[in-house]
């Protein structure tokens, strides 16, 4: 630099961080707030109450494993899905890939009503798919299989996205050397690929898990909210709520809240271990 | 012997025809050439690692032109070694043959030869991430030779060492290709390189019909 010229006096990064902190701050803060306001209206009688309520419990251990069975098999599409979308170029793969987005896109009440339809009205209204199953013993529609199915097609195509992302992460050049070192393709995504997206994998069923357990438009309508046998915690909320009492609702909302964070937060730390 | 005749390759919008050289059994050639000349286009074709249009490629007297890259006997060190980071060095080693299912006790006589002519036996257990550049290229060295290829490929392997570490990667490269008498086709832009480490040393331009942009 020429020695007549001053060096430039830079600005503060003060403000820059502020912003940062601001926005941050201001996010979390909302979601603060929706907890604790949740806390502030419940008494302690409403938890209680919740607590011991066996439908509410019942509802609380079909949460769990509706949830838990959701993600894994979310896990096990999203994987095979998310890999071929982020290593092969083929035809109609932008085509696939809209595809893909349909259950995201898509009002929940929506999914519900397709799934309804397409088990109940497909292909005839009289021979459906649903009198098919029934037939050989399997009850669906209005039933528990049918919560996580409502589950399922909108908590994988979360779980495609987080995958297809993981795998663009990893660069496919281990694979290529992989290729020469004498494995074949299957052997190149179970030796070299898989193993270094284990912690896209946990990404992908906690996000799969949370999604499952959020869900409640399609639940409704192809599971509907028969108290104590198709009732997950959200219908739970949506019943209390029927029934006008806005504390039992504010209590169940508060244990799956709970439930999601400690779940969610025991995963990752697991992951983290790793 | 490693055979290629009239290779032509086309890599997105960039061709070459007309590839044509040759490299004599336990010797090494280096294949130099301007950046984006093709070089490593080349080498992926030979590794199967890219589409030919035509041509042929003959390694050990088998024309290997439409064989799988796992079925080429053919192995590749990249610049940046590309080490697996789950995986441990010993597993490194024991890679290609454990894929190609060698019996317990010959992987574990191979692992145990490269691992001391390479000095590396100390790392056995350690993952990649806790490698220094040198031993790292050592490691991929080592996977890549462990299945005994019938071609050895140095994709630009000494680039981006430091001047202590090439020296000692150049001498550990010498005496190990010497040692296992593995054909080796390496290539680099250091001229000094190439002489120091080959018989034969070929530029790109002698031995290909170029795009006229990269002449």
């Amino acid at each position: 630099m020429p020695a007549d010229i001053a060096p430039p006096k830079l600005r503060s990064d003060v403000p820059f961080f502020a912003g940062l902190t601001g926005f941050i701050g201001l996010y979390i803060g909302l979601i603060i707030l929706l907890v604790l306001a949740n806390v502030s209206y419940i008494s302690w009688d409403d938890l209680v109450t919740a607590m011991t309520d066996e439908a509410i419990l019942s509802s609380l251990e079909l949460t769990f494993w509706t949830c838990t069975v959701t993600a894994i098999l979310s896990v096990f599409f999203a994987v095979p899905i998310g890999y071929s979308l982020s290593r092969f170029n083929f035809r109609g793969r932008t085509l696939l890939d809209t595809l893909l987005d349909i259950p995201i896109i898509l009002p929940p009440l929506v999914v519900g009503l397709s799934l309804l339809i397409l088990f109940n009205s497909f292909p005839h209204r009289d021979n459906s798919l649903e009198d098919w199953l029934n037939s050989h013993g399997i009850f669906v529609t209005f039933h528990i299989p049918a919560i996580i199915l409502a589950q399922f097609t909108v908590a994988a195509a979360f779980a495609v996205r987080s995958m297809r992302n993981t795998f663009d992460q990893i660069s496919p050049r281990g694979e290529l050397v992989a290729l020469t070192l004498g494995c074949n393709r299957s052997q190149v995504f179970w030796e070299v690929a898989l193993p270094q997206a284990g912690k896209g994998v946990l990404s992908a069923g906690v996000l799969a898990w949370a999604r499952a357990l959020g869900e409640f438009g399609p639940i409704l309508v192809f599971a509907g909210a028969t108290r104590g046998r198709t009732e997950v915690l959200a219908t739970s909320v949506f019943l209390e709520i029927n029934i006008g009492n806005l504390g039992g609702a504010a209590a169940v909302s508060l244990i799956l809240i709970t439930l999601a964070i400690s779940t969610i937060l025991i995963i990752r730390l697991a992951g983290d271990r790793k | 012997m490693l055979d290629v005749k009239q290779l032509s390759i086309q890599a997105g919008s960039f061709q070459l025809d007309s590839v044509t050289f040759s490299v004599e059994t336990g010797s090494c050639t280096a294949l130099m050439g301007s950046s984006g000349s093709g070089k490593t286009t080349i080498m992926e074709a030979i590794c199967g690692l890219r589409h030919i249009n035509s041509g042929v490629i003959n390694l050990a007297g088998t024309d290997i032109t439409q064989l799988r890259p796992g079925e080429r006997g053919v192995a590749l060190v990249p610049q940046d070694n590309v080490l697996f980071p789950h995986l441990s060095v010993r597993e490194h080693l024991a890679f290609g043959p454990t894929i190609q299912k060698w019996p317990k006790a010959q992987m574990s006589e191979r692992c145990d030869e490269l691992a001391e002519n390479l000095g590396i036996r100390h790392l056995l257990e350690r993952k990649p991430a806790m490698l220094s550049g040198g031993e790292a290229k050592r490691v991929a060295l080592g996977r890549a030779l462990a299945t005994r290829p019938n071609l050895l490929c140095l994709d630009e392997a000494m680039t981006g060492l430091d001047d202590d570490t090439h020296r000692e990667i150049m001498e550990l490269i010498k005496s190990t290709i010497a040692r296992e008498n593995t054909t080796t086709l390496h290539i680099t832009h250091s001229l000094r390189e190439a002489h120091e480490l080959a018989d034969t040393v070929i530029q790109i331009k002698d031995i290909a019909q170029l795009p006229p942009q990269t002449i």
